[in-house]
């Protein structure tokens, strides 16, 4: 699988989806609406600042609250390429599974990346490292069966092709 | 081999399985695949890169556009349109349209769509609701939901139990939200993240049908995965009238399960509680809490929208005024409850009290409209969330609280208990 490589945007526990995506805009479904308001609650600079590529970093409890897809969307919309937390809500996580967003769980690279810092992370290994530091960072890797799913970019896709055989 | 919890015996049977542990990664058979107008359009839309096309039993789905409906604006009329359009195509059995739509949570048990046993998986997070009749039922997103409507299957990692062994009697005021709201400030919002919420014991009976509901429906604030109760008199009698016809089995608990931790709640030591913003967690009860004056006060939604939640806030304003410049918002959460408060009495002392009555809806609950705040404006809420700009602007607050304390409130214009009120 892939590696990514990009700016740290960095939050605290408990980042909720309604934060992520309001409600306001869940009247629209595609990923460039909702991309554009991704964040806008808690970060209003979010969307003019983030680059393909880059990476948020939060602290426990990440993606908590309502079911709705559209916040992992968003964020995978916006150009984010992996999202690393000490932990995260149950329904987000399946959800950045199942859009093929990839996601870690790291209670160390949570504590000691800082806002702004340079990340890179391998998904094969779950090595990080924050470039600017020159620390490195073991994350949590997924059951073989996520990474398949993960590895098909996403449940769909891996549920057509487990057909196909 | 240890022990089952009910979630895991409930999971095993779904999945052909004589035994699961915590952590296996199953797949299960579903009995009912639920969507909403915000999620199911999403979800419609990846069905559409399925290979294998239609659903997997057009009896088993249920779409309820509860959220923006009858709709706020263009977009939501969209969407429900694309929902409504879906529904005729597969001719899904339960779709309800406006007239037979209710808050979901409320809806599908009232219906008789959710019964013990069952194996329950919607497009929303407060599908944990269900627990209540002694089902596995769980939120998730609209991927899954799409792959359960084409498949009949969804994929699970068994969790592991917190056990809540509930003794004693609640006083008069005190119902299921002061429960939840006390175990969520007791275990905090991520306290029972992966994990089911089990709840046992002798004082069970001592919460009604709608407290069960209400309290399962908030598992989802304790980051649990699903909310359950087990099966009694009670349970039987509101089948009994709401699924005369349905089959079901009743699961549960091994003697030897296995539990990460287990806690005592006394309903009799519980006082009235509220979460303050901008979390449930957040909790206090009347002790410490100061003067708060409040804008709006909201009764209704999938936690507290429901007779017994109507009949208690009645009681409590009977025979007061809403105090000036305060909005109150009553929603009954299904057309079935609507109708019976009409019969009871209710809507007429909500509307003689000068608090007003909507048609089923989310509306406020999300900040969709019917109640959205302005900037600075503190609302008390009988919902289940008080995240940032949750019910409007993001510099608004919510505190959420049981039908009484948001009834007294609104007689008030403070947050306040009913014994201020002279109850
Ligand atoms: S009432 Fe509120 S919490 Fe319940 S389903 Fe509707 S929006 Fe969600």
């Amino acid at each position: 699988m892939k590696a990514a490589k990009g700016t740290v945007f960095k939050y605290g526990d408990n980042v909720d989806t309604d934060v992520i995506i309001p409600a306001r805009y869940l009247n629209s479904t595609t990923g460039e609406e909702l991309a554009k308001h991704c964040m806008e609650d808690i970060d209003k600079d979010f969307t003019k600042n983030v680059k393909k590529g880059d990476i948020i970093v939060a602290e426990k409890n990440f993606g908590c609250g309502s079911s709705r897809e559209h916040a992992p969307i968003s964020i995978k919309a916006a150009g984010v390429s992996c999202v690393i937390a000490k932990s995260f809500a149950r329904i987000f996580y399946r959800n950045s599974i199942n859009i093929g967003l990839p996601i870690i769980e790291c209670e160390e690279a949570a504590d000691a990346i800082s806002n702004g810092d340079v990340v890179s992370i391998d998904f094969d290994s779950g090595l990080i490292t924050d470039e600017t530091t020159g620390k490195t960072f073991k994350g949590q890797a997924f059951p073989p069966f996520m990474q398949k799913i993960i590895d098909s970019e996403g449940l769909i896709n891996y549920i057509n092709s487990s057909e196909d055989k | 081999m240890s022990g089952m919890t009910m979630s895991q015996k409930i999971l095993a049977a779904h999945a052909g399985l004589d035994h699961v542990e915590a952590g296996q990664l199953i797949e299960a058979n579903l009995d009912l695949v639920l969507g909403n107008d915000i999620t199911s359009p999403v979800a419609i839309n990846e069905m559409s890169k399925f290979t294998t096309k239609g659903v997997f039993d057009k009896d088993k789905i249920a779409l309820v556009p509860d959220h923006f409906v009858p709709n706020k604006d263009i977009k939501s009329a969209e969407n429900c349109k694309c929902v409504r359009e879906f529904a005729r195509k597969n001719e899904i059995t339960n779709y309800f349209e406006v007239g037979k739509m209710g808050i979901e949570h409320a809806l599908l048990p009232e219906q008789g769509l959710t019964v013990p046993g069952d194996l329950i998986i919607g497009a929303d997070s407060h599908t944990c609701t269900y627990g209540a009749l002694g089902a596995f039922s769980t939120g998730i997103g609209s991927t899954d939901m799409a792959a359960g409507m084409a498949t009949g299957k969804g994929w699970f990692k068994v969790p592991s139990a917190i056990k809540f062994n509930i003794v004693g009697k609640p006083s008069k005021w005190v119902s299921g939200k002061d429960v939840i709201l006390h175990i969520i400030g007791m275990i905090g919002v991520d306290g029972a993240l992966y994990k089911s919420m089990e709840f046992v014991g002798e004082g069970i009976k001592n919460l009604s049908m709608d407290d069960r509901f209400t309290i399962a429906n908030m598992a989802i604030e304790a980051g649990g995965k699903n909310g359950i109760f087990p099966v009694d008199e009670l349970t039987v009698a509101y089948l009994e009238e709401h699924a005369p016809s349905k089959k079901y089995t009743v699961f549960e608990a091994d003697p030897d399960a296995v539990y990460d931790e287990e806690y005592t709640i006394d309903l009799s030591t519980l006082k009235s509680t509220v979460s303050f913003p901008h979390l449930p967690e957040n909790t206090h009860t009347f002790d410490d809490i100061a003067d708060i004056k409040i804008d709006q006060v909201v009764i209704g939604s999938c936690t507290n929208g429901r007779l017994d939640d109507l009949r208690c806030a009645a009681e409590v304003i009977k025979g007061h005024h809403v105090a000036n410049g305060i909005r109150c918002i009553v929603i009954p959460a299904t057309q079935q409850i609507f109708l019976k408060a009409m019969e009871e009495g209710l809507v007429r002392t909500f509307v003689e009290a000068g608090a007003i009555i909507s048609t089923p809806t989310c509306g406020p609950c999300l900040g969709g409209y019917m109640g959205v705040l302005a900037s600075g404006e503190k609302c008390v809420s009988t919902t289940n969330r008080n995240f940032v700009g949750r019910m409007g602007a993001i510099d608004s607050e919510i505190y959420l609280a049981s039908p009484a304390v948001a009834a007294a409130s609104a007689i008030t214009g403070k947050i306040s208990q009913p014994s201020e009120i002279g109850l």
